[in-house]
């Protein structure tokens, strides 16, 4: 561990504030909350809102796991788990089970959450009207007005023109069926996964200086239409390394001659599975 | 006819600072009706219209509007959510330039059925069904219902505005110029279709025009502005076969006659 920083590098004042914006952002399930967002030593995109979220929560005992696209094996992944190391000099690991904080991007894994433990999300934009309507005073308004009719003409969109719902990930939720929320990038194949979880979960947006969370057991509910409800991605192959139908599958290409195999994203996950098939 | 005005506005005032945008204009709007409002650029037409349709909170005066529920309530006196629930249920505007009432990323029929699905219709068939039955009656092929707004021409898409307004059955519809930027052929089928509506669905409406041909053919009503007061109100034909104020009269005389 690294002298010369305070635990888990930042100021006690600074937590002071991330926590009372993170309370208010549980009270509010899906409310998004501002917050004074901090310069870190990583460029903004990169995960700074989760960073500075993760540092307002973590404790000396606890446990840390960082995901980036699944893996935890990835640059980012691997970054942000040395900087706590350093900074906090908290325990990591790879195991879900394990883990007690998870910071994320892109996913949430395979294998289900328990109680206890905390999710955080790394996200980039966290309206989700921001496409339909520019202006922040009349999003927020929205919001408060519960006017939420408008991102319906974007999934009627899809539907128009491609058929079906065509939003593939960041798949716009409703929470505690009252304000609408951004799941940040992860695939729409992890949304259900979001609704009545067992685990916190925490978002922080650093660029756009905003933190809203879903707590434990809260209902999440993807929009869609009574004629086209929500579905999520299905693979005809299986994992090729571990043999699971289950999961979110990447395609990897593997030659220059069109060879390519798909493969589960949760390394962790899919490593379990084979140390069972081995023994 | 039923006892109650749809829209009661009382000496209603709008100041920009030390200049006048309207002052002092009283009118009643009764259902099935449709009053024009007439007269020079620069009359307070435009400011009237806004004022009236809760875009622009006036200085002084009262707007009241028949509400289901509460007879004839203060406009601006309703609380926002109420408000833009009027605005999007028995309320239409049609805004002279068709791009500022459309939203122009979106397909034709996601902008017939934006209102539908912002009164909570979620079911994706029977709000297509509809927005096809509107594009018909307003006389655009629904092939096109999946086309970019982009993609269609100026009468086109003031029709197409129409018919995102009609779609939840509005009772009241402002219409600021509707037929401006648009040439003569066009116009007169605009105009036919209007009166058709009009007619055909009960519809009231306060059309802005300066074009005296529109307001002969749409209004039963007219009121006569000049420099933000209201100088000459009357049935159509009167005032415009027996102008009496000096301004009407040059208003008149001033159309060309092919």
């Amino acid at each position: 561990m690294s002298t010369g920083y305070n635990f888990a590098y930042l100021d006690e004042q600074t937590k002071r504030m991330l926590r009372r914006a993170l309370l208010k952002a549980v009270a509010i399930p899906g409310y998004q909350v501002p917050f004074g967002s901090r310069e870190m030593p990583l460029p903004y995109g990169w995960g700074t809102g989760g960073i500075q979220v993760t540092a307002a929560v973590i404790g000396a005992d606890d446990i840390l796991k960082v995901i980036d696209q699944g893996a935890d094996d990835t640059t980012n992944a691997v970054s942000i788990r040395r900087f706590f190391a350093r900074t906090a000099g908290v325990a990591t690991t790879e195991k879900t089970r394990e883990a007690t904080v998870i910071q994320t991007r892109h996913r949430i894994p395979e294998t289900p959450l328990s109680e206890g433990q905390i999710m955080v999300y790394q996200v980039p934009i966290p309206e989700p009207l921001r496409w339909l309507e520019p202006r922040e005073t009349e999003t927020r308004k929205m919001h408060a007005l519960a006017d939420y009719g408008a991102m319906h003409v974007k999934l009627y969109e899809d539907i128009a023109r491609y058929g079906h719902i065509a939003t593939t990930y960041d798949y716009p939720v409703l929470v505690n069926d009252r304000y609408l929320m951004r799941p940040s990038p992860i695939p729409k194949f992890d949304n259900p996964k979001m609704d009545n979880s067992p685990a916190l979960q925490l978002f922080g947006a650093g660029r756009e200086k905003r933190i809203y969370a879903v707590p434990p057991y809260t209902s999440v509910k993807s929009l869609d239409f009574e004629d086209h409800p929500f579905e999520i991605q299905r693979w005809d192959q299986a994992c090729a390394l571990c043999g699971a139908t289950e999961s979110f599958l990447d395609e990897v290409v593997t030659d220059d001659a069109g060879g390519r195999m798909y493969v589960c994203s949760d390394s962790d996950y899919c490593g379990e599975r084979r140390d069972e098939v081995e023994q | 006819m039923s006892q109650a005005p749809l829209l009661r506005v009382s000496n209603l005032t709008h100041m920009y600072g030390n200049r006048v945008g309207c002052r002092d204009v009283s009118f009643e709007l009764w259902p099935g009706e449709v009053i024009g409002i007439v007269g020079e650029s620069g009359s307070g037409k435009s400011t009237l219209l806004s004022c009236l349709s809760t875009r622009q909170q006036p200085s002084a005066g009262l707007v009241e509007y028949d509400t289901a529920d509460q007879g004839l309530t203060d406009v601006y006196a309703l609380s926002e959510p109420r408000r833009r629930m009027l605005m999007r249920t028995d309320w239409g505007i049609v805004h002279q330039n068709p791009r500022d009432g459309l939203r122009m990323g979106v397909s034709a029929g996601a902008n017939v059925g934006e209102r539908l699905m912002a009164v909570g219709a979620r079911h994706y068939g029977r709000i297509r069904e509809q927005a096809g039955q509107w594009l018909d009656k307003v006389e655009i092929d629904p092939t096109r219902m999946d086309d970019q707004p982009a993609t269609f021409s100026g009468g086109m898409l003031q029709r197409l505005q129409i018919a995102r307004n009609l779609v939840t059955h509005p009772r009241l519809v402002f219409m600021d110029e509707p037929t401006g930027g648009l040439d003569v052929s066009v116009q007169a089928r605009l105009l036919d279709l209007l009166r058709r509506l009009v007619t055909d669905l009960g519809l009231s409406a306060i059309v802005v025009t300066h074009d005296l041909a529109v307001a002969r053919l749409l209004a039963h009503r007219l009121m006569v502005m000049r420099q933000g007061e209201v100088v000459e109100h009357g049935l159509t034909d009167q005032v415009l076969d027996d102008p009496h104020h000096p301004y009407t009269q040059l208003l008149v005389s001033s159309v060309l006659q092919p």
